[in-house]
């Protein structure tokens, strides 16, 4: 008989207000995903392409909140994850996205749809298939309570695979010198 | 534009003139042009800075440190509501409102001709006779509808501060209970005349009397004398704190009203142990009005060769005081942010070590003590060890000045031998059904009824004269809100745990208060306290999180009963925060909305 598999840790991912540039940093793992890939598997994420997530023990989002859709997809996110990490600034601070805190966001909206030239025959998108903006940039843990943060811009590829390694060994995730950086 | 700036530069040359043009001195000379022109103007700042040699962008730095120094104008009349939670119990904030509603003002703004701005400041020392508000810099005490409505008139009628009722201004002493300290009536200069006769050891008098510095820190005052003495240095200092900022304390205002003799021939013996030329009394700028009487008093005692060349025959023993200003700055109660500060800089504290007794005032040795100290320190060498041991407790000697107030019928201020029960100390005021007692102020204790048998003094509770009362009509968890806001203004900014520390702190307290808050954020609490108390760089921020953590021990279920049950809520309303979006593309679909989440 066979010893009893272990059974792989299930992982979603996603994006939000973001530039997927923390998950391009997370390939940056390079041959250590074949690794990784004998002890988790992926739920929802730009890797599997599946548009739900399911029941899962740990979910990594970049990007901070900008509209309901967001605020839906965290919201699942935080209901079928039993861990979840926020992964770089965007996550962490609402990062370059919420650069428009400061304004108000009708004089955006009437700046790009309406005064600018050249977009949308001039008037505000208003299709109820397109997600309303809220009126600021939120980090995500504004919204939702948010167990681990992994600061960066993006968070080297290195950081990722020690910060998730550490978290599969089931210790306290642990970023030290030269890992952990605000930039 | 021209006349303009010749109009913002009159005037300076005389005050640049009156404190020698020394760099040091900038915060005074600041301060002085700010009274003289209501702010301080670019023309201004760069007029002194040619004449100090100091560059425009540190005096801007100095300047824009001070809550009390403008550098745009802010009003003919600026007026500041004190807002400790005192002066709020006595119904500060719908005097505000009233007033801002009179003069048709926004808190924090200048009104359109340019006549009046109205705000908030903390806490004035006026608790025993609140609310308080500062006009111009000056104090005016026992505020009531009638009389803010009166001061919306003088101020619409462009009615001279001079010529304001002086009835307004008027601060009590409001004595309850007197002691050797406040009952001491030797006349000025005989205890220091009797040091110098019997040519006693005044270091070694005061470390037999077993003084500690009254300031709440509880040093041995003989050995940081001792310490001061024998630190090298080409010269040494002694500096008076009279920066009493921590709320709900106004006892070194009654010290300095009644008894500044004691005050000054204090750091006279001092200096005379030490061997000290210069002195300094830190006067914070909400007592203002005391530094004319203050002047009097120091030029009554050069008068008397109790300062001065020479003093009272001695060859080599001159000393002299100067008082120095301070402009709204709760951290330069810290000795070394003091120090900074009288050196015309930012009140930023210094890293510790090396401490003031050493590296202090211009890097010379300094003995920097608490006005009640000095006072104490001339007390206890007029008594003598032993009689002055005779009173308080074994580690504690001496009498202790406690400042009440709050719900009781007779605030004031209190002179009990240490070791008093706090029990004593509600009888003695008249308070009933006290649910809480704020003990030393905001960075202090909060202490429940179950506690009121504990006792004032470094061997229990330790106190630099605050006793706020609260009894059971007060909600504890917006006295520990109004204490976090507090600290959030006065955090100086210089190290990051603190600057966003205490805002963090300020934020969650404010979100349970919208009913927002959430288990998850009364966790939060416990964390930010250990990131404030481990890393921060002075004890502002170690002491920023006592309010919270004090109630929340002892009075757990006035935060519970804010909270939802939720594991955790936004502190802001989502759905709310797509209004702007609806609004602007004219939708009210089922997907423009966001739901509150059902957990």
């Amino acid at each position: 008989m066979n010893a009893p598999v272990k059974p792989k840790l299930r992982i979603a991912t996603t994006s939000l207000a973001g530039c997927f540039g923390c998950h391009m940093s997370f390939l940056d793992i390079d041959e250590r995903l074949l690794t990784l890939l004998d002890l988790i598997e992926f739920d929802r994420s730009p890797l599997t392409d599946i548009k739900h997530c399911g029941s899962c023990d740990i979910g990594i989002i970049e990007g901070g909140i900008c509209n309901a859709e967001n605020v839906h997809v965290l919201r699942e996110f935080r209901k079928n994850c039993k861990t979840l990490i926020a992964i770089g600034a965007c996550a962490v601070t609402g990062g370059l996205p919420a650069q428009r805190n400061h304004l108000d966001l009708g004089s955006c909206l009437t700046e790009v749809y309406l005064t600018e030239p050249g977009l949308a025959h001039g008037h505000i998108p208003n299709d109820p298939e397109l997600p309303l903006p809220l009126d600021k940039v939120h980090p995500l843990h504004e919204v939702v309570k948010i167990d681990y943060f992994i600061p960066g811009c993006p968070p080297s590829g290195d950081a990722i695979w020690k910060f998730l390694t550490d978290l599969i060994a089931g210790k306290t995730p642990e970023l030290g010198h030269g890992l952990i950086k605000y930039d | 534009m021209a006349a303009d700036s010749e109009m913002q530069t009159t005037g300076l040359d005389s005050i640049l003139d009156r404190y020698a043009r020394d760099p040091n001195a900038l915060l005074q000379v600041l301060r002085e042009v700010q009274e003289l022109h209501g702010y301080i103007s670019s023309a201004a700042i760069g007029h002194i800075g040619a004449k100090l040699g100091i560059p425009h962008a540190r005096i801007e730095g100095v300047a824009s440190f001070y809550s009390f120094l403008h550098l745009r104008p802010h009003g003919e009349y600026r007026v500041l509501f004190s807002d400790n939670i005192t002066d709020r119990m006595l119904g500060s904030q719908a005097l505000m409102e009233q007033m801002c509603q009179q003069l048709w003002l926004q808190p924090g703004k200048v009104s359109e001709d340019g006549l009046v701005s109205i705000n908030t400041t903390s806490c004035t020392g006026m608790c025993d006779q609140g609310p308080a508000m500062l006009v111009n810099g000056r104090a005016i005490t026992k505020l009531t509808h009638q009389r803010v409505q009166e001061i919306g008139h003088l101020i619409r009628n462009r009615t001279p501060l001079a010529d304001w009722p002086a009835d307004f201004f008027r601060v009590e002493d409001n004595i309850r209970r007197s002691g050797p300290l406040l009952d001491n009536s030797i006349a000025p200069g005989d205890v220091l005349r009797a040091v110098i006769e019997s040519g006693k050891d005044v270091v070694e008098a005061v470390k037999q009397s077993g003084l500690r510095g009254r300031g709440g820190a509880g040093f041995p005052t003989g050995q940081k004398w001792e310490a001061c003495r024998n630190a090298p240095g080409a010269a040494r200092h002694v500096v008076c704190n009279a920066d009493e900022g921590e709320p709900g304390t106004f006892k070194d205002r009654v010290l300095l009203t009644r008894q500044a003799d004691l005050v000054f021939e204090g750091m006279t013996l001092c200096a005379l142990a030490v061997g000290a030329r210069h002195g300094y009394l830190y006067l914070r700028g909400e007592y203002r009005y005391l530094l004319e009487p203050l002047q009097g008093v120091l030029q009554r005692r050069r008068d008397s060769n109790l300062l001065g060349k020479n003093i009272l025959g001695q060859t080599d023993f001159d000393f002299d005081i100067a008082i120095h200003l301070g402009a709204g700055a709760y951290i330069c109660g810290e000795e070394s942010a003091l120090i900074e500060s009288l050196e015309g800089k930012r009140g930023v504290p210094r890293s510790r070590p090396p401490f003031p007794v050493t590296h202090g005032y211009l890097q010379q040795p300094t003995a920097v003590d608490n006005v009640e100290t000095f006072c104490s320190a001339t007390l206890a060498i007029q008594m003598g060890a032993e009689k002055f041991r005779a009173i308080g407790t074994e580690r504690s000697s001496g009498s202790k000045l406690i400042s009440v107030s709050g719900d009781c019928p007779r605030p004031g201020i209190y002179e009990y031998p240490f070791g008093v029960s706090v029990r004593q100390v509600l009888q003695d005021c008249g308070a009933v059904n006290t649910r809480a007692v704020q003990i030393s102020g905001p960075s202090g204790m909060c202490i429940a009824e179950s506690e009121f048998g504990r006792k004032l003094g470094f061997e229990d509770l330790p106190t630099a004269g605050a006793f706020m009362v609260f009894d059971d009509s007060r909600d504890l968890f917006e006295v520990a809100r109004n204490f976090v806001h507090f600290f959030a203004h006065e955090s100086c900014g210089f190290c990051t745990p603190c600057r966003v520390g205490t805002s963090m702190l300020k934020q969650t307290m404010d979100k349970i208060a919208a009913g927002h808050g959430t288990r998850h954020d009364l966790n939060e609490i416990e964390h930010l306290d250990q990131v404030l108390q481990t890393s921060s760089h002075c004890g502002l921020g170690r002491s920023a999180c006592n309010p919270v953590l004090h109630t929340l021990k002892r009075f757990r279920p006035a935060y519970e009963n804010r909270l939802k049950s939720l594991d955790f809520e936004p502190a802001f309303d989502l759905d709310g925060a797509l209004a702007r979006a609806r609004q602007m593309t004219g939708r009210d679909d089922a997907g423009a909305h966001l739901k509150t989440e059902e957990t």
